[in-house]
């Protein structure tokens, strides 16, 4: 901060993140009228704050432990590097370091910055957390959930985004793991989370007849679950920004990159433009709507949950793809994930209420695995000795997000706490609807307002 | 060997230009995509026509015409 320029680039990356995490809000505003009006009207209280509620358990754990999770295990540890691998900045993201409170002393991470980039991390970690939220309303405890959600949102995406969506990660350094807007890193991860919850938890009472056929059970407002998906995308225009370092000179990225060139870069610090972002990502929304409308025969919530798909199909690689190639891979996830969602929930009774292990888990998998094709070859790093994307580092690592660090601790955490009887609902409570109660305490109170304005009369 | 331009990031940044995959192939993806979206309106038109068609064979009656223009 002791230059004009310097002062002015801290400032503006300050300020740009900060932005991001204003703008990530509204996906969280999205997620709740999404998920509200999937659920019926007697749930629905009910699942708005279990969404709610994450935020606050989310923010906490990100503080005491899953943002030193993120700069701690970027080597494996024991794979390419110990704890804090390459560069430490471990320990400056201890909840008791001095760094994390406010401090003057640096200017990059460390120092001034440091609050905003976790912030901005934080809200990708609620995103992870909100994905898996929807697929189990109106039957999973809110305790269960939480636990999900914190084991998600601090544990299990710090992981993968330390092995796969970092400039030092194993994955990168490996596999050639490229995964740019967070197809696998965000989106796998949690549709894989999801899915092993829903295996243990069961369907909803009633969403299959005898024969296994399933029924509809349909939301109570459709206008204000496709409103609020309208809400993700405006909010998903932030995820995409803060996923990129706004300004980097060759020297700040300290790798092969030689030059006065300064640049925005991905979180791999490889070379990028936020227009190449901003086109891509309406490119692909648009591939996932025009298909997603097709295939649904005009479904409105299917239209917008495939605009959605089309953006996480081609996260993985829009720093990089035509604006031509990502509208036809954003069609391509969708085409495909609209069909696996309805073969696995007839094929295996998985009853995912809104869609979120196919919308977010399979268009995240095959976003993954097409960008290994589609960018063979490229350089996944700046740094010497780093893989090139290639289709089978692409696809291990579509296989660990989705299965590795997803399915398989979800599974695990679903059923010790089945086993403790503290996964799902009472039956009987899921029968009266969770805001029965509350709603025989809204009509006591309403009687008694109207008796006394009769009393008036 | 790599689908885009690039194949290591041991350049010069100035030296680079575009990044995106199989450069030399814009015309070909326009027409592609030219297709396509053409292609889409034609599948949208019939589809149109056809559900009006089925609704109509189905609640076209008289009864549920009175019924349906009670409802706001």
């Amino acid at each position: 901060m002791d230059t004009d320029v310097g002062a002015l680039t801290v400032i503006f990356t300050e300020f740009y993140y900060w932005i991001t995490v204003a703008l990530m809000f509204l996906i969280h505003v999205g997620f709740c009228m999404y998920e509200v009006g999937a659920s019926r009207r007697k749930n629905h209280m009910h699942t708005l704050m279990k969404n709610s509620m994450l935020i606050p358990l989310v923010t906490i754990t990100w503080f005491l432990f899953g943002w030193w999770i993120y700069w701690a295990f970027a080597g494996g540890p024991g794979i390419t590097g110990g704890i804090g691998h390459p560069v430490d900045f471990a320990s400056a993201s201890y909840p008791w370091s001095r760094e994390m409170g406010p401090n003057l002393g640096a200017d990059g991470l460390g120092g001034r910055i440091t609050g905003v980039f976790w912030a901005a991390f934080l809200l990708f970690a609620w995103t992870a957390a909100s994905i898996v939220s929807g697929a189990v309303i109106e039957r999973i405890r809110s305790f269960a959930f939480w636990m999900f959600a914190i084991m998600i949102g601090s544990v299990t995406w710090s992981i993968d985004a330390a092995w796969g969506w970092s400039y030092s990660g194993w994955m990168v350094e490996l596999l050639g793991y490229h995964d740019a807007y967070a197809s696998g890193v965000i989106h796998a991860i949690a549709g894989g989370t999801a899915l092993g919850i829903l295996v243990v938890l069961g369907p909803r009472l009633g969403k299959f007849r005898d024969d296994g056929t399933p029924r509809d059970i349909l939301p109570h407002n459709p206008w204000l679950v496709c409103i609020g998906l309208f809400l993700i995308y405006t909010g998903f225009w932030g995820f995409y920004v803060a996923c990129n370092v706004p300004l980097a000179t060759t020297g700040y990225i300290d790798g092969q990159l030689i030059g006065a060139t300064q640049t925005a870069t991905t979180i791999y610090l490889t070379p990028t433009t936020l227009s190449a972002i901003t086109v891509n990502f309406l490119m692909s929304l648009s591939g996932g709507m025009l298909v997603g409308y097709m295939v649904s025969k005009g479904d409105a919530f299917w239209t917008y949950s495939g605009g959605l798909a089309g953006i996480i199909t081609a996260s993985a690689g829009n720093d990089l793809y035509h604006p031509i190639q990502a509208l036809i891979i954003g069609g391509i996830g969708t085409y495909l994930m609209y069909k696996l969602h309805y073969w696995v929930e007839r094929t295996f009774k998985i009853d995912d209420a809104v869609g979120a292990v196919a919308v977010h888990g399979y268009a995240g998998f095959i976003g993954v695995v097409i960008a290994g094709f589609v960018l063979w070859g490229h350089p996944s790093s700046p740094y010497e000795g780093f893989a090139a994307i290639t289709p089978w580092g692409q696809f291990a690592g579509a296989i660990i997000m989705f299965w590795v660090l997803g399915f398989v601790p979800a599974w695990v955490l679903a059923k010790i706490l089945a086993s403790m009887n503290l996964l799902r609902i009472p039956r009987e409570i899921e029968l009266l609807g969770l805001d029965f109660a509350s709603a025989r305490e809204r009509e006591a109170a309403q009687h008694d307002v109207i008796a006394a304005k009769k009393a008036m009369v | 060997m790599s689908t885009t331009p690039i194949d290591t990031w041991a350049v010069d940044l100035a030296d680079v230009t575009y990044i995106y995959p199989w450069v030399g192939s814009e015309v070909a993806m326009v027409v592609l995509a030219v297709v396509l979206w053409l292609a889409w309106h034609v599948w949208q038109v019939k589809f149109e026509n056809k559900t009006y068609e089925e609704e109509l064979a189905k609640y076209g009656t008289d009864e549920h015409l009175k019924k349906g223009v009670e409802e706001h």
